[in-house]
């Protein structure tokens, strides 16, 4: 597998299949580790960063836990092939743009990547379509396994696993969702979402941009806690005490929105979908904010010649790296608004 | 941390911890110190960074000089250090950094200090090996830079046969 091969694919947790896909995009869970005997990385010689990453790489590859792997040595890519894995969210931003020796090695469905010296050694995710975090769970859990096989984890019989910052230590789960809620958005109950997942300290921010607001309507919430709880009580927490509520509430509102303003959702959704059929030159953000409304279109059966995958295809690919991997060639951000409106309109048209 | 100083409805210290809560339809506040709101299992501001974490940590702790002079004897990182930086030096460090580590991983964690998760298979007597192996990777590292040839070649020696043991 090539990175090339990747440009013009759906990545496969981006599929819009899984269960609650229509308001739960993807579930991700990330496990911190280190390699024992070494210093964090913070404290490392660039002679032991290369070395750990060659332990961690070769332990990785033995332990065959890659289908069709995918290598790319992230210190080496060019920028633009780093841009472009940050949007696959193959890797960190902070992986991206850091420095020394640095990989990231993915299975061909994209649904693991494992990324070598980030914040830590090692941290390795599990990406799914829809909300499916126990099954993401037992498949990071046997890569660890596997890898732990081949390579000592710094661990204490007291702190658990050992990593660089100490809000990760113990288990060094992260638990995440990515959701869309358009509907609470628009009815202003969003802010009641964030202050009852902040009580029940999980983290909520905004996706594609910086904040709770950039972005609009996507929202990435996230496990705090990783110490005193095993994995399955966390993992449970989070599926149980609060992502529900917030899938309900998500849900009435998109229902009453039908029922009680049906021209004003239609004009809305039917508005933006007219408007990234004809328009010819498009930015991020204007991309983002009518795609989101198109999507709730989809969903609630307005629109009905397109399908909840070409909507979240047109989010991938309409993303800067992507447009310019496509193109084969760095763009300015004017050239790109204008590729951007092509794409898009090849698609919806 | 607001202005008015009020006390902890539980004890004398000042609250610190000021919540509002909605049951059936009532409102309750609630005004806690530090101390009682940890073992009410309430953490104070969820969102906090580490950073801020710990700023407000070391200015509310009077032993902070003291702690601020905890060095890792292994990677040679302070705790000063690891407040300006908010990442650590090395495994040992969660001893070496014990007496400042612990209560701040408890407001990290829910009042949490203790693992209770996976157990890697390796585990357990390892401890040991990897203290040695981090010690003599750290001096290697200093042998290198202070251009001690002879005792790097003996380091590396030394490491790789703890390696392969
Ligand atoms: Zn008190
Ligand atoms: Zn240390």
């Amino acid at each position: 597998m090539k990175l090339s091969d990747l440009s013009h694919r759906l990545a496969q947790w981006l599929a819009g299949t899984g269960p609650l896909a229509e308001i739960v995009i993807s579930s991700r869970i990330r496990l911190a580790r280190n390699v024992a005997g070494f210093p964090f990385l913070s404290r490392c010689s660039e002679d032991q960063r290369r070395q750990i990453a060659d332990t961690l790489q070769g332990a990785i590859t033995a332990a065959g836990v890659l289908d069709d792997p995918l290598t790319v040595d992230v210190e080496q890519a060019v920028e633009l092939d780093r841009q472009f894995l940050v949007e696959r969210q193959l890797i960190s931003r902070q992986h991206a743009a850091g420095s020394g020796a640095r990989r990231m090695l993915a299975n061909g469905a994209e649904t693991v990547a494992l990324m070598v010296n980030e914040e830590d050694h090692l941290r390795m995710q599990v990406l799914a379509t829809g909300l499916q975090l126990e099954s993401a769970y037992e498949t990071i859990d046997r890569i660890d396994d596997a890898v732990e096989k081949r390579v000592a984890y710094a661990y204490s019989g007291r702190y658990g696993y050992l990593t660089a910052c100490p809000t990760n230590v113990g288990t060094g789960i992260r638990v995440s969702v990515m959701l869309h809620l358009p509907a609470l958005k628009m009815t202003g109950e969003i802010e009641k979402v964030f202050q009852a997942a902040r009580d029940m300290r999980l983290a909520i921010r905004g996706l594609f941009g910086e904040g709770t607001e950039a972005g609009g309507d996507f929202f990435q919430v996230s496990n705090q806690t990783t110490l005193g709880r095993t994995e399955k009580q966390i993992i449970q927490d989070f599926r149980e005490q609060i992502i529900p509520d917030i899938i309900q509430y998500e849900k009435v509102a998109r229902e009453a929105l039908v029922d009680r303003k049906t021209d004003v959702i239609d004009d809305k959704v039917f508005r933006s979908l007219g408007l990234l059929r004809c328009a010819r030159l498009l930015s991020t953000s204007e991309t983002l904010f009518h795609l989101s409304l198109i999507r709730l279109g989809v969903h609630l059966g307005r629109i009905r010649d397109l399908s909840l995958q070409t909507v979240n295809e047109l989010f991938l690919f309409s993303q800067p790296g992507h447009l310019q991997k496509a193109a084969g060639r760095e763009m300015t951000p004017d050239e790109r608004a204008k590729a951007r409106a092509e794409m898009i309109r090849a698609k919806l048209n | 941390m607001n202005g008015h100083k009020r006390k902890c409805d539980k004890c004398d210290r000042p609250a610190t911890v000021h919540l509002t809560e909605i049951i059936d339809g009532q409102k309750l506040e609630k005004h806690l110190c530090e101390v009682c709101a940890t073992q009410e299992g309430l953490t104070l501001q969820p969102t906090m960074g580490i950073n801020q974490m710990l700023e407000e940590f070391i200015s509310h702790t009077q032993q902070a000089k003291q702690l601020g002079e905890l060095v890792c004897d292994h990677c040679g990182m302070s705790f000063l250090e690891f407040r300006q930086g908010g990442l650590l030096g090395c495994p040992h460090d969660y001893e070496a950094f014990a007496t400042a580590l612990v209560p701040l991983l408890q407001r990290a964690h829910e009042g949490a200090g203790e693992h209770v998760g996976k157990v890697p298979t390796h585990a357990g007597g390892d401890e040991q090996r990897q203290t040695q192996l981090l010690r003599l990777r750290t001096a290697l590292k200093d042998a290198v830079v202070n251009e001690l040839y002879e005792q790097a070649a003996r380091l590396r020696d030394e490491i790789h046969k703890l390696e392969t043991s």
